[in-house]
């Protein structure tokens, strides 16, 4: 019959419990894959990748681990993308949006094998994520008003988010680095600013934030190495040969001694926009594209430090920072802002040279150099340090703040048990699992941590009974501390992105009942 | 397969390389085209209603699409079979037509061919079929014209516009927040309506989302959105009262379209020419100045040393603006646009209240918002999701709410749903059936049980006993003589559609009706299916 060809070749259709089956599965794989580097004593994962050169990248951040899996399953994927969303809205909780996805759907699996509609399952986990929610809301400190015990709440969430990173060792020192670079910003979003310069060599430890700009970049030869009190003209111009942008025109000549008269005329096109350029009044010229050895020679002449090929982003930063314009043309040398800063000079890093600007007139960007044994450490180290920035930096814009250390999901727990004890009919079955899933989260940290999950948890819901504790789980004495007292803090803009994605998502794949897969494209060529 | 000979025994050709197709002709062509159709049905079914369940959808290159939107489903479905494929297509001309009841036709559709294959083991003819068919569709339809309400709304009063979209939404993952989503969407096909008319021209309604955030952050801007920053990082992020010069000339040289070439022999004429680039430049920006604009809006890209010169004007600038959002901007700020600097003059220049950036997450998202236009007349629907699949599937849904609100916008009539309607029709072509003569009576009988089956999925899928849901609701509508007692999805405790407020728009359902015959009649009349045979 012809029904059996409904689909095209290789397709495949999965149906009901099989399709709810394969996306369960897939979803907690993908939750275990990642469940062992939660926490602070969570482990990393080496990922190697399949294409040339087989590079080697460790880790313990989520969502560079899911990135680089190549997975088939669709209800993995999802899983995959909400990581995804969460590295880009809030930085942080990576690794938490998934397990907390992964173990939804575990609770879920168990109410649907005892025979529970998937629909009701939904409406019962949507009505415990919003109590889970207002849970939070109640429980919120903010502390924008006083600027002492901001400063402090976001050195406390610093420490936290490096705890469970390379960092750890050294978790004050780029605690306090992360925290500066980020008040810097002075409320804007905007990381581009920040910049992370990583050269191998030393120890974590070395590295430092530099209040002025690093430009990763040599001076031209014969130009003085030092300069006090600098104008800097930062320019996006083409400083090789300036082409006739008009379409269509080319150079036509009949004879040789023509040609070395357009060539005298070019050079002194050239020549003109140098002097313009010089007539600035600078001693600094910063542009994005090459510059060619006979304007660099000019301004050796000149006696001006000319930096060539420097990159988007160090141009837009070094804008920033010394609150220059980025010109294009230089014929209003009177209205174009110059950068200015008190100091340019050549430094060394290691065995490599850096352009150091010191004394800028607006401190909007800055540096961070990352030092380290090897490039596995710095990647990492910059991975840890950009997940912290992210969270500091959304903290600086809605500062609420919770408690660390699986106070917030026992809060949660505490909250969500009590709205099922009230709702009657099936749903408060699913409600009931909405807060065993939650109270996944501190055991997988203890678990992860080589403690007695099982006797913690206990323990610990049992402290949270009382009104007001603030006891959460401490992975260095292994027991019940009180977390305000240990200074562990997290981001309330963090944990609700967590639980309000892994809510819908696992709502999601509830709903999927078919799974439709088609045949894959096929490739010309494969690797 | 059936060869013919010829006197000497040997084969005609009839079809070139008949050998080496497959052919099935009368009966089982029918039986394998009805099989093929109820097995797309089948696959609907379980998404029909407020508790369908959704589909999971792996494309060729591994992207996930998870919706229950049938025409999304089929289109993805990547089907290979004839017949499936005219029942994509079945639920794709009711997508273009209503934007709604998508999966509702093909399920119908489904259930005509499962009576028909009945009714033709009985050994009707398959004409008779169709044409029994055809009847009883006009009778339908006419009932529904019968059952339907009117009713009024104003720009001021859209609360019964809301419902309707709310019974839309209800089916969706976005049912969380239906009631906000369904406000959204009929306030801006209100906005752009053209109520005197009755005409609704939903370009004019942008669609845009952007991960993150969550599903209640989703918003209505009474203007436009663009994903795009501006040219210069230094240029200003927030314009008040803009004034917007809506170009589709690149800052840059002119190209003309005509083959020339400008040969340069004398250094007299090099230098000319660099002096005429230089003031073209100047002269650009200059014209933009003078009209008194404060804000460009290119459709190409800037020539750097353009850029700059923008910049040293204090004249902010956006470059590479797509055509269809640079039309929607000239529409909401009534500008004009402008494709040469020479024909910039100050009145067609658009207006608008603020224009301001805004960034999105720890990643360098920016977008441009352009609001409080002088013509509120283009509005952006600006949807936030926790993934990509959930920014999708809304997508998906607003546009099915848009489209049902469109739709009573045109035709102000309702019918109730929850699978009244359907129950409604059924009773009345049954009772309409014992009028005609002949075999179409048996066509038409079977017309009204497969009716049913829509009311009966409902029940299914909302974990309801079918077959008792259904005939204790079709007693209870013969007896109170009253058409809106339908299927209790959501477990409410009343079958009367009317205090749910459920409603779904007449030509929406009469559209599902005919469609689905349309295609129903087509199917049967194919007797001989000819394919290529594997090789």
């Amino acid at each position: 019959m012809a029904i059996d060809k409904l689909l095209k070749d290789e397709a495949t259709e999965e149906k009901g419990e099989r399709a709810r089956m394969s996306s369960f599965v897939g979803a907690m794989a993908i939750a275990d894959v990642v469940k062992t580097t939660l926490g602070p004593k969570g482990m990393d994962k080496i990922l190697q990748s399949a294409g040339r050169g087989q590079s080697v990248t460790v880790t313990n951040d989520g969502a560079t681990i899911l990135k680089s899996l190549h997975i088939d399953n669709p209800a993995a994927k999802v899983l995959i993308d909400i990581s995804k969303v969460q590295d880009d809205e809030v930085g942080d909780g990576t690794t938490s949006v998934v397990v907390l996805a992964g173990e939804l759907l575990r609770e879920a699996e168990k109410l649907v094998a005892v025979k529970i509609h998937p629909m009701t399952i939904i409406s019962g986990y949507r009505m415990a994520a919003e109590c889970a929610r207002d849970a939070l809301l109640k429980k919120v400190m903010d502390n924008k008003e006083d600027a002492e015990k901001f400063k402090s709440d976001l050195m406390k969430i610093a420490m936290t988010t490096l705890s469970s990173k390379i960092l750890s060792q050294d978790k004050e020192h780029f605690s306090k680095l992360a925290v500066e670079a980020v008040m810097r910003l002075k409320g804007s979003t905007n990381l581009e600013a920040i910049q992370i310069i990583k050269k191998a060599g030393g120890s974590l430890r070395d590295s430092f934030l530099d209040e002025g700009f690093i430009l990763d970049k040599k001076i031209g030869i014969g130009q003085p190495k030092r300069i006090e009190n600098a104008n800097i003209l930062i320019a996006n111009t083409a400083m090789d040969t300036d082409k006739v942008k008009i379409y269509g025109a080319r150079v036509r000549v009949d004879s040789m001694s023509r040609v070395a008269e357009i060539e005298g005329a070019e050079k002194e096109k050239m020549r003109e926009k140098v002097q313009k350029i010089i007539a600035h009044g600078i001693n600094c010229f910063v542009n994005r594209q090459l510059i060619y050895n006979f304007p660099e020679e000019l301004f050796a002449d000149a006696g001006i430090v000319a930096i060539e090929h420097a990159d988007f982003d160090g141009i837009e930063r070094l804008a920033l920072v010394t609150g220059g314009e980025i010109a294009s043309t230089f014929d209003n040398p009177e209205s174009v802002k110059l950068g200015h800063c008190k100091l340019i000079e050549e430094i060394m890093i290691g065995e490599d040279k850096l352009i150091h600007f010191s004394g800028v007139e607006m401190g909007q960007a800055c540096t961070i150099i990352l030092r380290g044994a090897s490039f596995h450490v710095l990647d990492e180290a910059e991975r840890s340090l950009h997940d912290a920035l992210c969270v500091l930096s959304q903290t600086v814009v809605d500062s609420r703040v919770l408690l660390g250390g699986g106070w917030p999901e026992m809060v949660m727990a505490k909250e969500v048990d009590e709205l099922a004890r009230k709702t009657p009919g099936k749903k408060s079955h699913a409600i009931e699992a909405f807060s065993r899933a939650l109270q996944a989260i501190p055991t997988i940290i203890a678990d992860n941590a080589g403690l007695d999950s099982a006797e913690l948890i206990a323990q610990l819901r049992a402290e949270h009974h009382k009104e007001g504790s603030n006891a959460g789980i401490d992975v260095i004495s292994g027991a019940v501390g009180d977390m305000e007292k240990l200074g562990i803090s997290e981001a309330f803009k963090v944990k609700q992105a967590v639980l309000l994605s892994a809510t819908e998502a696992a709502e999601m794949i509830l709903r999927v009942d078919e799974i439709i897969t088609c045949a894959p494209r096929r490739r010309e060529d494969r690797m | 397969m059936a060869l013919a000979f010829d006197d000497y025994g040997r084969p005609f050709i009839i079809i070139r390389e008949q050998e080496q197709k497959t052919r099935l002709r009368g009966l089982d062509a029918q039986k394998a085209n009805i099989s093929a159709g109820k097995a797309i049905a089948r696959i609907l079914r379980t998404s029909l209603g407020p508790k369908g369940m959704d589909k999971m959808l792996s494309s060729p290159d591994g992207d996930v699409t998870i919706t229950n939107d049938g025409a999304t489903i089929l289109e993805q479905m990547d089907v290979d079979n004839q017949i499936a494929k005219l029942m994509v297509e079945l639920s794709r001309s009711q997508d273009y037509e209503i934007g709604d009841g998508t999966t509702g036709v093909v399920v119908m559709a489904g259930a005509l061919l499962e009576q028909a294959e009945k009714l033709l083991e009985r050994g009707i003819h398959p004409i008779r079929i169709a044409e029994g068919f055809e009847t009883a569709s006009r009778i339908a339809v006419d009932h529904l014209e019968r059952i339907s309400h009117k009713f009024e709304f104003g720009s001021t009063n859209i609360e019964p516009l809301v419902q309707t979209c709310m019974t839309t939404l209800s089916s969706k993952i976005v049912n969380r927040c239906k009631r906000s989503l369904a406000e959204i969407a009929v306030k801006a096909v209100v906005a752009v309506a053209d109520l005197e008319r009755k005409d609704v021209n939903l370009d004019l309604i942008k669609v845009d989302g952007k991960v993150g955030g969550k599903l209640e952050d989703t918003e209505l801007i009474h203007g436009i959105v663009v994903d795009k920053d501006m040219s210069h990082p230094q240029m200003p992020k927030r314009i008040e009262n803009a004034k917007i010069a809506i170009l589709t000339c690149p800052f840059e040289p002119p190209k003309p379209k005509t083959k020339h070439k400008v040969d340069i022999d004398t250094v007299e004429k090099f230098q000319t020419l660099r002096q005429q680039e230089q003031k073209y430049f100047d002269d650009m920006v200059q014209k933009c100045k003078d009209v008194g604009a404060t804000l460009v809006i290119c459709q190409w890209g800037f020539d750097d040393e353009a850029n700059h010169l923008l910049m040293h004007r204090n004249l902010p600038a956006v470059r590479w603006v797509g055509g269809v959002e640079l039309e929607l901007i000239a529409i909401a700020t009534g500008g004009r646009i402008v494709p040469r600097f020479q024909e910039l003059t100050p009145e067609k220049l658009g207006k608008a209240g603020l224009v301001r950036e805004k960034s999105f997450g720890t990643t360098k998202d920016r977008m441009l918002y352009i609001e409080q236009c002088a013509n509120s007349r283009a509005v952006t629907i600006f949807i936030r999701g926790g993934n990509k699949m959930m920014i999708e599937e809304t997508k998906r849904s607003i546009h099915d709410a848009l489209c049902v609100a469109r739709n009573l916008i045109r035709n102000n009539s309702i019918v109730y749903g929850g699978g009244s309607a359907e129950i409604s029709c059924s009773i009345a072509v049954e009772a309409a059936a014992d009028r005609y003569p002949g075999v179409e009576q048996y066509a038409i009988r079977a017309f009204a049980d497969s009716l049913d089956s829509i009311p009966m999925a409902l029940a299914e899928n909302s974990g309801l006993q079918p077959i008792e849901t259904l005939s204790a609701v079709k007693s209870q509508q013969i007896k109170e003589n009253n058409p809106c007692c339908g299927i209790d999805c959501n477990d409410v405790g009343t079958n009367d559609m009317r205090e749910q407020d459920v409603f779904e728009t007449l030509i929406g359902k009469q559209q599902q009706i005919l469609l689905a015959t349309q295609v129903v009649k087509m199917i049967l009349k194919i007797d001989d299916v000819i394919s290529p045979s594997e090789f």
